[in-house]
């Protein structure tokens, strides 16, 4: 059993298919990547499998259960965590205090412990800080900790939303591009950084659109274009794929 | 550690409200004591609304309804004797087990009303029970019609208010007892007790303040806060951001009717104006003038706007004053104005406005 499979998945939008009848699996421990050009239905695969979406029909089953019809925070706690294309950090929040989000799911202290501040919430809340110092520093971004993310430079809040999407411990993480407005030096640092995060467990689906990181980091790719699964194989195979070959063509250097 | 940055600014207050009593008493103006805590009261009111719209990002325009629910509830039943009906066998029941008191109205006649820290808990508990019934459905709501709904719930209770005789009408109620929370320490608006009730109420604020800072600094809090600032994203991270919301609706509709519960007994009664819809404007323009996401500034706004319209510097203009308010906060300092850049927001505003209809403006 794949780790994600997703089966016969179909969204429209008014009269727009944006997800026209897409399936492929995640096997557990790889990182799968989904190209296409623009408007090909990505982030709305990636909407879909999140639950911010639902979809008009099909299923997406994780670890064997089914996951579509299921709220965005049922999904993250079973371990499937994200980041965004628009990044979307938590404004008027200093960056570490948007990765201790991240560890919401792995605490517990309620409302009434956290009002009356009990003692036995310090060790946990201290965890929580500890822990997301942690990841803020394996992104590189440990010195902006204190700072309101509204004032970061657009590279440290990628780095920040990516430290807090792996707080959650998560067992699949969804990656929409990025590498998107990263120079070439940082889009090197983040490729070796998901294939450190894969060598950890971590199973990865990715969506990028800079093909020399797509070719160099994953196992397999699935080509969406209008909606539709075009093509699913292993990079180089992609890469001879005369369909996506034309595709592409106009578009962007394969 | 991080601790004491939370609570120094409370030993701060603490220390201000003493000083203050000392002024007041060497000064002889402990005349200002009362309009002091009747402020202290509603700041109550406001810090509660405050981490509701500041933190949780919620807008409600009914908080004067919750206010409200707390203090007839706790007039009603502290007032409305319960003779007539003493042989029924839930009377006989709750005078068994010392829920009701005995007492004499002003011409002598026989009493028999609820005790006070029942009736208060029975109204603080209703209005939490009303928050989250409404609540639920409601908090689906975004923006206008969030707006919109609370409006509406305010003005049903203050109707209900007005309209029904259990409740005094136009005349709202009167005669209420004071409220002995311990031996020796009593909310009531007796001359001799004024410096005790000046206490009594700022250690509920700073009661109140220290729960709330905590709130806002605990797990639960970040996830709020971080409803605020990105609810998809909150979501994503495995918040359950709607039963968050729900949550901190009630908490602030239960800092409101307490509020409004010790405001009866201080005052001695009620009327329909604590209900009505411009005291809940008057409470968001508070919120709003102290910065939203601004605990200590939603405190000290209270007090200061309240202290002012209650020694009645607004005049006949007083609701118009807190209208006036929040439009302009809105137009030139929706960070506040404890933290504002006039000058920025004046430059932004003008080139908002000689913007050519249709065009972008970005500030
Ligand atoms: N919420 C929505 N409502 C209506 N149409 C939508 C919505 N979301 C996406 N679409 C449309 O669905 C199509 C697929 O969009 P999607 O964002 O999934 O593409 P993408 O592959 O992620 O593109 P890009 O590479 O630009 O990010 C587009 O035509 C888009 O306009
Ligand atoms: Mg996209």
């Amino acid at each position: 059993m794949a780790l994600l499979e997703i089966d016969n998945l179909n969204r429209h939008f008014g009269g727009l298919h944006a997800v026209n009848n897409v399936s492929f699996s995640v096997e557990q421990g790889m990182i799968k990547a989904v190209i296409g050009p623009n408007g090909a239905g990505k982030t709305t695969l990636f909407n879909l499998i999140a639950g911010n979406l639902p979809a008009n029909s099909g299923t997406v089953n994780f670890n064997s259960t089914k996951i579509n019809g299921r709220k965005p925070y049922q999904i993250a706690r079973l371990g499937i965590s994200r980041t965004y294309q628009n990044i979307k950090l938590f404004h008027g929040m200093t960056a570490l205090e948007n990765v201790m989000l991240g560890r919401h799911i792995r605490s517990k202290a309620g409302f009434m412990a956290g009002m009356l501040n009990l003692p036995w919430t310090w060790p946990e809340e201290k965890q929580i800080k500890d822990r997301s110092m942690e990841y803020l520093d394996l992104l590189g971004v440990a010195d902006c900790a204190d700072i309101e993310v509204s004032n970061l430079a657009f590279g440290q809040q990628r780095g920040v939303e990516f430290a807090r999407a792996l707080a959650t411990e998560p067992t699949l993480l969804l990656l929409d591009e990025p590498a998107a407005g990263l120079n070439i030096y940082e889009t090197a640092e983040i490729g070796r950084l998901i294939s450190k995060i894969r060598e950890s467990g971590i199973t990865i689906l990715l969506v990028e659109h800079d093909m020399s990181l797509v070719m160099d980091i994953s196992d397999e790719i699935v080509v969406l274009s209008f909606g539709e699964k075009i093509a699913e194989d292993l990079p180089h195979n992609i890469q001879q794929n005369e369909e996506v070959i034309r595709i592409y063509l106009g578009y962007e250097d394969v | 550690m991080d601790l004491w940055k939370r609570y120094i600014p409370v030993l701060f207050l603490l220390a201000l409200v003493v000083a203050v009593q000392l002024i007041t008493h060497f000064t002889e103006t402990s005349y200002y004591l009362t309009q002091l805590t009747m402020s202290a009261y509603y700041s109550v009111v406001v810090i509660g609304l405050c981490v509701l719209m500041g933190y949780g990002g919620q807008i409600s325009l009914g908080h004067a309804g919750f206010f409200a629910i707390g203090g007839y509830l706790a007039g009603a039943l502290t007032t409305h004797s319960l003779l007539p009906i003493k042989s029924h066998g839930l009377v006989a029941f709750l005078h068994k087990i010392g829920l009701l008191v005995a007492s004499k109205d002003l011409y002598g006649g026989d009493l028999l009303t609820v005790e006070p820290w029942a009736a208060c808990i029975v109204a603080v508990f209703t209005a939490g029970i009303i928050a989250l019934a409404i609540g639920g459905p409601v908090l689906k709501l975004k923006g206008h019609y969030l707006a919109m709904a609370t409006l509406g719930f305010g003005i049903i209770i203050f109707r209900i208010a007005l309209a029904s005789a259990y409740f005094g009408e136009a005349d709202g109620i009167s005669g209420v007892p004071s409220f002995k929370l311990l031996p020796g320490l009593e909310v009531s608006g007796s001359f001799g007790a004024r410096v005790l009730n000046y206490y009594i109420a700022w250690m509920v604020v700073i009661m109140g303040i220290i729960l709330l800072l905590n709130l806002i600094h605990s797990r639960v809090g970040r996830a709020l806060r971080s409803i605020h600032g990105a609810e998809e994203a909150a979501n994503a991270m495995g918040v359950n951001t709607a039963r968050y919301k729900l949550y901190i609706f009630v908490l602030s509709a239960v800092f409101a009717a307490l509020a409004g519960v010790l405001v009866t007994h201080y005052n001695g009664g009620i009327g329909p104006s604590e209900a009505g819809v411009m005291k809940s404007v008057r409470y968001v323009a508070i919120v709003a003038v102290g910065g939203m996401a601004n605990l200590w500034g939603a405190l000290i706004m209270g007090i200061v706007l309240n202290f002012l319209s209650l020694r009645g510097v607004f005049g006949s203009y007083d609701d118009a004053v807190f209208g006036v308010i929040l439009i302009v906060i809105m137009l030139f300092a929706p960070e506040g104005i404890l933290n504002i850049n006039p000058w920025q927001r004046l430059k932004s505003l003008f080139s908002l406005l000689a913007a050519k209809p249709g065009e972008n403006t970005t500030e």
